[in-house]
């Protein structure tokens, strides 16, 4: 029991089962984005991708169409948010194959912190661990596009709402094709069609602020988006991994 | 599969496992020559009507007969959906054998109606809009649409256990089932801000009775196809479970 302990230090505080129930969850909770906040930090590699890969998308842009400032700065929303969305995509995979593969995943739902808990804060750490890092990067890509400068605040708060929609949607997929014979192929057909709708409002803020007209209503779109997902996608993405590891 | 025959005796389990869907391939041997022969008739008779008895339209000319398959295909494709949704449900909540069955055959169906859909939608775009393809919200909404089923199908194949394919792909049809109305009014926002002048189609209400019944009679026809197709699917799908458990007894009775 106590090699346990030493390898998974977050177990035993799991297992604290004569705690009231509330703080118990709580601290599951805190001890799982701990500890996968500890775990990025330790294999910084992983973090850094997904941000090098949205650098490296947003550069290829400029070749494609050509470095016209006008285009650039038309096309800027689309460009940052469609990228930041594949560097997500690039790291679903990771969200729960690592602790799927060497069975620890296997003693989280054995928990008594409810596995949807337990599914909301490894998003937390993958959106801390990716989404944050995207958001910090978004307006320097944004800047290189010439985004015009009312564009920039309405950006990072359409993505501050966006982003932690996509981890949640992409913890479905991700729960879904664990063990699957081709999981990483099969993720962007599963999560893409479910990102639309965020990549709809989330391009549609900045457009509609860039035109002059309100962008309130496309935030709160996607604020609803956020609400919704917040709910449902732990609990389906839950229901996916208990037939996973059973 | 083979663990279970191994462990139990022959016929226990299986008996339990089959005795739903045998009782279901009886009523589906019962109800099949009706839909196959109704189908037939509906089919046959609504397209006489659609490609001989209606009117051309005064503005589009005999190219508005392309309606007759192409929005029926497009009702069949968010009907087919709804269906594996509901079956998919019912596997989730009850464990039932047959719904998933019924999710699993209902999805290629489901698809190849969208396919029919876009495809008969882009011929009909060319001499009306012009173009081949327009980013119009309904058009985007319904490749989505696509999409979703491509996904259903590639995940209900992509496991060695066959068991944890049917649970993925029915938590992804209801994902997918909430996640349908969200992109089709997502879609139609984005579009509407985008392109003003978005193309109206023929409103139900607003078509003449004329093209109507034609309409209706294909509609019938092809959800009966589709009802025809899906229980031989089922059946078929049934069927060779059961060889498979037959095989499997007989080479370890050797």
């Amino acid at each position: 029991m106590s090699t346990v302990h030493e390898r998974m230090p977050e177990a035993k505080t799991l297992g604290g089962s004569q705690a009231p129930a509330m703080p118990g969850v709580l601290a599951g909770f805190r001890r799982i984005v701990l500890r996968d906040l500890r775990l990025a930090m330790r294999q910084r590699g992983d973090a850094a991708l997904a941000v090098l890969f949205f650098v490296l998308t947003a550069m290829l842009f400029p070749f494609g169409v050509g470095p016209e400032p006008n285009l650039l700065a038309r096309i800027a929303p689309g460009v940052v948010w469609v990228t930041a969305l594949l560097a997500v995509l690039l790291s679903l995979e990771r969200m729960f194959l690592t602790d799927y593969e060497d069975g620890s995943l296997e003693l989280l739902t054995l928990s008594p912190v409810p596995l949807s808990v337990i599914v909301l804060a490894k998003v937390t750490a993958h959106w801390l661990t990716t989404g944050l890092p995207l958001l910090i990067a978004a307006p320097v890509i944004a800047g290189m596009y010439g985004l015009p400068a009312d564009g920039y605040k309405m950006l990072l708060a359409a993505m501050i709402l966006g982003t932690p929609t996509l981890s949640l949607l992409g913890a479905v997929g991700a729960a879904l094709t664990l063990g699957a014979r081709r999981g990483g192929v099969l993720i962007p057909l599963l999560v893409l069609p479910l990102y639309i709708p965020v990549l709809i409002f989330g391009v549609s803020v900045i457009d509609a602020t860039l035109a002059g007209l309100p962008a309130r209503p496309h935030l709160l779109f996607l604020g609803a988006l956020l609400l919704a997902a917040l709910p449902l996608a732990p609990w389906a993405a839950a229901a996916a991994l208990r037939q996973a590891v059973q | 599969m083979t663990s279970q025959a191994a462990s139990n005796p022959p016929g226990s389990r299986s008996l339990h496992r089959f005795a739903n869907p045998g009782r279901f391939l009886r009523l589906a041997d019962a109800v099949l020559p009706w839909c196959a022969g109704l189908t037939a008739i509906a089919l046959a008779v609504g397209l006489a009507a659609a490609l001989f008895v209606a009117p051309a339209d005064y503005q589009q000319g005999e190219s508005v007969r392309i309606m007759y398959v192409h929005v029926p295909a497009a009702w069949m494709a968010l009907f087919a959906y709804t269906c594996i949704a509901v079956a998919s449900a019912a596997a989730l909540i009850w464990r039932h054998p047959v719904a998933d069955l019924a999710a699993r055959s209902a999805s290629p169906l489901g698809a190849a109606f969208t396919f029919l859909a876009l495809a008969t939608g882009s011929l009909w775009g060319k001499p009306m809009w012009g173009t081949w393809w327009v980013w119009d919200a309904r058009l985007t909404s319904v490749l989505v649409l696509f999409f979703l089923y491509l996904g259903h199908m590639a995940i209900s194949n992509a496991f060695e256990d066959p068991g944890r394919g049917r649970k993925a792909a029915a938590i992804l049809a209801l994902v997918g089932f909430v996640n349908v109305p969200i992109i089709k009014f997502s879609v139609d926002w984005w579009n509407t801000l985008h392109q003003p002048a978005s193309v109206t189609r023929i409103g139900v209400p607003t078509i003449h009775p004329s093209m109507l019944w034609p309409l209706l009679l294909m509609g019938v026809g092809f959800t009966l196809f589709f009802f025809t197709v899906l229980l031989l699917r089922m059946k078929s799908e049934l069927l060779a479970a059961r060889l498979r458990n037959l095989r499997m007894l007989s080479v370890e009775g050797r």
